[in-house]
């Protein structure tokens, strides 16, 4: 069997977070009653004139910033022309052409294997709307609820050749755009919700060989998880057609979930014949100095940046930064808490090990949101925390029990450490005293330390820290525990 | 420049338009004509003008992101040929 080489383009659908629709100002929401957020102009009535929504635009342009895109001067929408129930006017908005959507000829850069990383080439960012859903209705007959028609949708697209050589790679691309659409404050990246939706069109060729096979595009994946399955799954299945000596058809497949296997989808007749024109309704957009850079201001730092920073700046692991930095808000706690005052490494502890394991179990989160309810622990909280650990005023294990109580009670860790007495015991006195009374207690234990099991010091220095409710200065404990064995 | 009798069947059918052999060949003359108007506009010497994309001298015409209600659903859908639950009823639609 020969050897192949995979090839995967991407186009990846992203809803955008805005208020109202991208052509009329219906505003816009998931789910709510049928057909309840509609004008003349998204049920394509006639007579009525679209106007964009300039946030929608800003937005647009932010994402193909973030991705390297060159940013168009001038820019039109145009009609893409097809029929189908879900598309009220008969035609969608969008753009067309090489240079001029919004954004174009970008890149992304996707982590690979070894720490290293690998330059996905972007094709185009542009700005379209959404279409109505369909659904099938008992009995026959299909329903079209055109709430979501005219919703701002972003589609970017990578460049071709394709620069994605694996189903890996396919996952990390969707993954890491989704990261960086959600940091910017774009579109919420809800896979479950269709608000991002992403298409591979993968094909396979020979080693070797100058030109590209026939790919097929895939469509109906539910989660990049799928990608990843979907992906692999088109190259086997294209590989073996070709070594049977048969032929991939250019065709759009959809993906089952529950049989992990792909499927040729009914195609509607003459489906690319789209005549394309620019839209007379929609007057030329020219984007000028000014705006890009006020749009370019609002980008902030980005998740990869954030990532080599923490490396850099604050001696974290690759790992740590990498949970720290995944989404914003838990970022921007961290740094919250090292402008606290916070040592970021034990602030970086914490959080990830703790706090995380106790917000999950709650359903609380560092911001509301999602039904998740805001944890009354602040970053001031753990700045004081980390702050009496290092300087000695209680140790990390009663350190724990005392993130218990403040993720509970919301009140400051020294305030429960002063109410509950936990302070650290270093005096030397009283240690060296619960380490006299461990010994006389543990006659047994000291016979077989004196027969030379020696690894019983750590079953009585856990007897002195718990002779002192936890509270003895662990260096200590172990000093004196030595010392009254006469070591 | 001329359009073929195919290329009318063709633009009818994604047009949704039913006609006639008859109806398709006048047409065809018809829209000969016009392509023959736009041949006559080729032939205008343009250079040094840039294209445009609209006919009116504006850009940038944009509206701030602020919702506003637009229509009852019962006003909706007081236009549809038939509906059912709020929704706009449509022949069965199969999608794989």
């Amino acid at each position: 069997m020969a050897n192949y080489v995979l090839s995967v383009g991407m186009e990846v659908h992203a809803e955008l977070l805005t208020e109202s629709k991208m052509f009329c100002r219906c505003q816009v929401a998931f789910g709510g009653e049928p057909n309840s957020r509609v004008c003349p102009v998204c049920l394509g009535l006639p007579g009525a004139l679209p106007v964009p929504n300039k946030h929608a635009i800003e937005l647009v342009m932010k994402t193909a910033l973030a991705l390297n895109c060159t940013i168009a001067r001038d820019s039109v929408f145009h009609r893409k022309n097809y029929f189908y129930p879900d598309l009220p006017k008969g035609y969608q908005i969008s753009q067309y052409g090489e240079t001029n959507p919004i954004g174009y000829h970008g890149w992304i850069d996707i982590p690979t294997e070894g720490g290293k990383t690998k330059r996905i080439k972007i094709a185009r960012v542009h700005l379209e709307e959404d279409t109505g859903k369909l659904m099938h209705l008992p009995g026959g007959g299909s329903g079209v609820d055109l709430n979501r028609a005219g919703v701002p949708l972003m589609e970017i697209v990578t460049a071709f050749p394709p620069d994605i050589e694996s189903p890996e790679e396919a996952k990390e691309y969707g993954e890491r755009l989704r990261q960086l659409l959600v940091y910017l404050g774009v579109c919420d990246g809800k896979m479950e919700e269709g608000s991002m939706r992403a298409e591979p069109n993968p094909s396979v060729r020979p080693e070797g060989s100058e030109t590209y096979g026939v790919k097929t595009e895939l469509k109906n994946l539910g989660s990049f998880r799928s990608v990843f399955g979907g992906v692999e799954f088109e190259r086997n299945r294209q590989i073996a057609v070709l070594e049977e000596g048969g032929e991939v058809y250019q065709e759009t497949r959809g993906w089952n979930e529950d049989t992990q296997a792909s499927y040729v989808m009914r195609v509607k007749e003459s489906e690319n014949d789209y005549r394309y024109f620019p839209c007379p309704d929609l007057m030329p957009m020219h984007f000028d100095d000014a705006m890009i850079e006020r749009v370019r201001a609002t980008i902030g730092e980005l998740p990869i940046a954030k990532w080599q920073r923490y490396q850099s700046e604050f001696g974290l692991s690759e790992y740590d930064a990498g949970v720290l930095t995944a989404e914003r808000p838990w970022a921007e706690f961290f740094e919250a808490c090292v402008r606290e005052g916070a040592d970021p490494k034990a602030a970086c502890n914490w959080m990830n090990s703790d706090f995380a394991r106790l917000l999950n179990e709650t359903g609380q989160s560092v911001v509301a949101h999602e039904g998740r309810t805001l944890s009354r622990v602040t970053p001031k909280h753990i700045a004081e925390l980390t702050t009496l650990i290092a300087n000695g005023t209680i140790n990390g294990k009663i350190g724990k029990q005392v993130f218990g109580d403040m993720f509970e009670s919301g009140h400051m860790p020294k305030a429960i450490v002063e109410a509950a007495g936990l302070t650290q015991v270093s005096d030397t006195g009283q240690v060296d005293t619960w380490a006299a009374e461990v010994c006389a207690e543990n006659p047994d234990v000291i016979e077989k330390y004196r027969n030379g099991q020696t690894n019983v010091i750590g079953f009585l220095v856990g007897q002195l820290m718990k002779k002192s409710q936890g509270r003895a200065n662990p260096q200590l404990a172990q000093e004196a525990i030595r010392k009254a064995l006469g070591e | 420049m001329s359009i073929s009798l195919d290329e009318v069947r063709h633009v009818a059918k994604l047009a949704r338009l039913e006609m006639g052999e008859a109806d398709l060949v006048a047409l065809q003359s018809e829209l000969n004509a016009l392509l023959g108007h736009f041949q006559d506009i080729n032939a205008i010497d343009v250079t040094g003008c840039q294209p445009k994309p609209h006919a009116v001298p504006r850009q940038n015409v944009w509206a701030d992101d602020e919702p506003v209600f637009g229509l009852p659903r019962e006003a909706a859908l007081q236009n549809a040929a038939a509906a059912k639950a709020g929704l706009f009823l449509v022949p069965t639609i199969i999608e794989d």
